[in-house]
Parts: structure tokens; C-alpha cells; sequence
């Protein structure tokens, strides 16, 4: 029981002691704000500038969402096509490697040439950089059923969609929400670098702003806010993940 | 060509080449099954049972030769069988009572009023469960059950249509002793109730003497099929039949052949 209590609080003394190790630092070394601001000018900050952060991270978390989902949506049915086809995957996937590993902050000038200054090169990185994840889980957890069970499937006469949807789609089940957590988390990676580049909004702009008038603080706090949304999202997928898939957690729930 | 009526099952001078594999994984497969015969095939690892499984149930159509189930040729799955392997391959989100209706989920006639027909399918599904022992297990998950009973699960699944033929591959094969020997029993109760024909493949000669009325011998790949015989120990048969002589005879002379065709 208190070992458990411990591991629960173990993030938040963690957290804690970073902050007051890092306080400490500045305040004994009389670090400037504008090179390092300590946690408690950068609180400051946060509570002076509350309103326009807000309005931002606001900015920056729909935006997100929205590449998300389209990740999610186009990286479930590529993860779909990899997973049950032969030939699509042997056509398409290394074509999606080579992709995934060019970086995507190289794509937001040619989308600002198409789209302009804004929200769509935003979500359109965000899109950009979330859906592979998705893509590789849902395939693996396509590829990997089990043959023998194919086999009893098939010999009932059973479709191609059957086995899909009886047993491949619910067996990539736990695949996908764990690729969920890493693919929310790289969406607002891909909606800050896009804001950064190429937006008069969100919290990429706040922070580039903040940072062409030397306000250090505030760049540290739009940095800290970024933080907080993908780790909130990374829980509430966690959560979702494990009331979804418990019979592939058994172990933790026993 | 002389057409046996009796027969459920023919094999005739079948082969199947696997693409791209030099050879073939069977050959001279000839025997004809009659409906409700239990029939067992014992050979060194392998020798091609499976593929022998997957001619017979219409998975793999042959290379050479012709199969024929119900005096029809076989063109594809047959959906009259029922199938269980070593891995009782229970789906582990589903409930022990929800994998076994599965079957009925997508075979016809059971597909199309399975909706309609939900309750009476539970009810069928409930009553196997209590025959094979799984009273008060059917809203368990497969993960809470023990190996002999997930196995007990999966040969229920293989059951809930009413199949005319039986196809084990080595059902039994990750069981311990006595769990083993409990299920030989039971498969040998729904047998002789359901009359089922059965193709069991396994490498435990005892269990295929004690539960056959044929048993034939493959040999190393290619596999064919290079010995058969006959089990006349009286039905029904006890355990302790295990003990006789006419039985340990029987092992024995399976095993000199087997002993031969590995060599």
C-alpha cells in the first residue's frame, strides 16, 4: 500500500525537486533572466501574461487536435491497407519510411508556398508528423495474428473482412493506443515547429516573439505550457488505453 | 475409377508443392475415411500432418490428385468442419462463452439469424461448456482459465456447429500428463455421442491407439503415408486399456514403424 502511494506521488517530488534544484541554481549564482530564468520569474511571467497564453494555447491545442485526428484517420487506414496486403505493403512501406525520416520542419516552407501564413501549414505538420506511428502499430498488430486461428477462421468459410473485423481489428487494438500516446505527443511538436516558422499565432509564435524582444521568462513559460497539454493528452490517452484494451493488461489489473 | 460409397473422406494419390518450395511437402497420399471413423495420423515432426490438415479441410487444394469429402470434390474451406490446435487460439477479449458462439458468428445458416437467434446459440454454447466441465466459466476471459480448460474451450469452439468432421492437430501436445489423459476421455464421450468423424494428428502414440479405430503412420518429408493399422480394442474404451497387452502390442509395432521411416 505505501509503496504504491509512493509511485504515485513519484512524479510530483520529482517535479518539485527539479524546480527548487533549479531556483536554487540561479539564485546562488545570480543567473540573468534573460539567459536562464529561474522557475519563479517564469511563473511571474505565466500569471502577467496569462490572458494572451491562454488565447494562444488555445490556438496551438485545436490546431493540433486537428492534425491529430487526420493522422489518426489516415494513419489507421494505411495501417489497415500495410497490415492485411501483401502487395501494399511491400509497395508502399518503404516509400513510408523514406518519408517519416525526412525531417518536417523541411515541409512548412513549401506548405506556406501553398497555403500561406497561418493554420493550415499547422495542421498540416501536426498531420505530417503523427500518423506514422500509427501506420507501423496497426500494421504490426495486423501481421502478427496468430495463422493457426486464420485457419479455423477460414475453414468456416470466413472473408477476408471477417477475419478483420472478428479478430485483426480488435487484436491491433492495444497497438494503436499505444502508438496514440507517442502520435499526440509528436502533433504538437509538429504544430509548434510550424507556428515558430510560418504563424501570427499559437504558442511557436508567442515564444518566437517573446524571444525577438529578450522576455526569456515568457519563452520558458510557453515552453512549460506546451509540456503540460501533450502530457495531459499522453494521459488521457493512457487512461483510454487501458479502460479500452484491459485483456491486453492483465497483468496490471490481477 | 471404383467408387467407394462408404466413404466421408478420399484421398487419391494426392501431392501438394508449397509455392516457391523445391519438392513436395506430401505425396502418394491415398486413404478414404468412413463417416464417424476415428482416425489418427502419428509420424516424426515434420512429416506434413498439417499440410495433410489443410488438404482435408479444403485450405490448400492439391497439386496433384484429387480430395473428396462427401463424394464432392473438394474446391475450397469446407464449412463442415470443425478445427482445434496445441494453441487453444482463444480470443483473449472475448469471453470463454463469446469465443465459443464465434463459429456460429460466421458460418451459414447460424450467420444469418445469428442476431435473432443470439439466445438459443448461448444456450447450445452453455450446454457444450458443461459437458467439457466449464460449468460457471462461460463469462470468465480465456486468461483467467488454466491451460487444460482453455484447451477444453477451444475443442467446444470446434463443436458449437455441429461439424461433420473433427480436425485435431495436436491438441493435447502442451497439456501434462494427467490433464491429457482427462481429455482423451472427454474427446472420446463426444465422439461416441456425437458421432462426429475425427482426424486427429498427434505425436503420442498411446493417445492415438487409445482413441483411434485407424491409425496411420507418415514418413519424413515429403510425407506419405507408408503404414496403416487398424485398432480392434473394444469400445468403449477405459483407461486401463492402456494397460493390456493387445494395446501395448499395438504401440509397439507403431513405433518399430515409425523407428523405421525415421531412419
Amino acid at each position: 500500500m505505501k509503496r504504491e502511494r509512493l509511485e504515485t506521488a513519484a512524479p510530483w517530488i520529482v517535479a518539485i525537486v527539479l524546480l527548487l534544484v533549479w531556483q536554487a541554481i540561479c539564485t546562488a549564482f545570480r543567473v540573468s533572466d534573460f539567459i536562464f530564468p529561474s522557475p519563479y520569474t517564469i511563473t511571474v511571467s505565466l500569471i502577467e501574461y496569462a490572458g494572451p497564453i491562454a488565447g494562444h494555447a488555445w490556438q496551438t491545442f485545436w490546431t493540433t487536435m486537428i492534425g491529430f485526428a487526420i493522422g489518426v484517420a489516415v494513419g489507421l487506414s494505411l495501417g489497415i491497407a500495410v497490415g492485411t496486403s501483401r502487395f501494399v505493403y511491400k509497395g508502399l512501406y518503404p516509400l513510408l519510411v523514406a518519408f517519416n525520416a525526412i525531417p518536417k520542419v523541411a515541409f512548412v516552407p513549401i506548405l506556406v508556398v501553398w497555403f500561406g501564413i497561418g493554420t493550415i501549414p499547422a495542421v498540416l505538420t501536426a498531420f505530417l508528423i503523427s500518423f506514422f506511428p500509427i501506420v507501423v502499430n496497426v500494421a504490426t498488430g495486423l501481421a502478427t495474428l496468430e495463422p493457426e486461428l486464420e485457419d479455423v477462421l477460414r475453414s468456416l468459410g470466413a472473408t477476408k473482412a471477417d477475419i478483420l473485423w472478428k479478430v485483426g481489428l480488435p487484436r491491433s487494438l492495444p497497438y494503436f493506443f499505444a502508438s496514440l500516446k507517442v502520435s499526440i505527443t509528436l502533433a504538437f511538436i509538429g504544430t509548434v515547429v510550424s507556428e515558430t516558422v510560418a504563424s501570427n499565432q499559437g504558442i511557436g509564435y508567442l515564444m518566437m516573439s517573446a524571444g525577438s524582444s529578450m522576455r526569456m521568462p515568457l519563452v520558458f513559460a510557453g515552453l512549460a505550457v506546451i509540456g503540460v497539454m501533450a502530457m495531459a493528452m499522453y494521459e488521457l490517452f493512457a487512461v483510454l488505453e487501458r479502460r479500452m484494451t484491459r485483456w491486453a493488461h492483465r497483468g496490471d489489473i490481477s | 475409377m471404383g467408387y467407394v460409397p462408404i466413404s466421408f473422406v478420399d484421398f487419391r494419390d494426392v501431392a501438394l508443392a508449397y509455392d516457391g518450395q523445391a519438392g513436395f511437402a506430401v505425396e502418394d497420399i491415398s486413404l478414404s475415411i468412413a463417416p464417424g471413423e476415428f482416425v489418427s495420423i502419428v509420424g516424426p515432426s515434420g512429416c506434413g500432418k498439417s499440410t495433410f490438415m489443410k488438404l482435408a479441410t479444403g485450405l490448400k487444394a492439391p497439386t496433384r490428385g484429387s480430395v473428396t469429402v462427401e463424394g464432392a470434390p473438394v474446391t475450397g474451406p469446407l464449412k463442415i468442419v470443425g478445427m482445434a490446435f496445441q494453441a487453444p487460439t482463444l480470443l483473449p477479449w472475448r469471453t470463454t462463452l463469446r469465443n465459443v458462439v464465434l463459429p456460429l458468428e460466421i458460418v451459414e445458416p447460424y450467420r444469418s439469424t445469428f442476431k435473432r437467434d443470439r439466445a438459443m446459440f448461448e444456450d447450445r454454447a452453455r450446454a457444450l461448456l458443461r459437458t467439457v466441465g466449464l460449468d460457471g466459466y462461460a463469462e470468465k476471459y480465456p486468461w483467467e482459465l488454466s491451460g487444460g480448460m482453455q484447451q477444453r474451450a477451444s475443442i467446444c469452439r470446434a463443436l458449437v456447429h455441429q461439424p461433420k468432421m473433427l480436425l485435431l492437430d495436436e491438441p493435447f501436445g502442451a497439456l501434462d500428463a494427467f490433464t491429457r489423459e482427462e481429455l482423451w476421455c472427454l474427446l472420446r464421450d463426444l465422439w461416441t455421442e456425437q458421432q462426429f468423424t475425427v482426424i486427429l494428428v498427434t505425436h503420442d502414440l498411446r493417445e492415438a491407439v487409445f482413441l483411434a479405430d485407424t491409425v496411420y503412420v507418415m514418413s519424413a518429408r515429403p510425407g506419405r503415408i507408408v503404414g496403416r493399422r487398424s485398432v480392434d480394442l473394444a469400445r468403449p474404451r477405459e483407461l486401463d486399456v492402456i494397460y493390456t497387452d493387445a494395446f501395448t502390442d499395438i504401440v509397439h509395432d507403431l513405433r518399430e514403424r515409425i523407428g523405421r521411416v525415421r531412419q
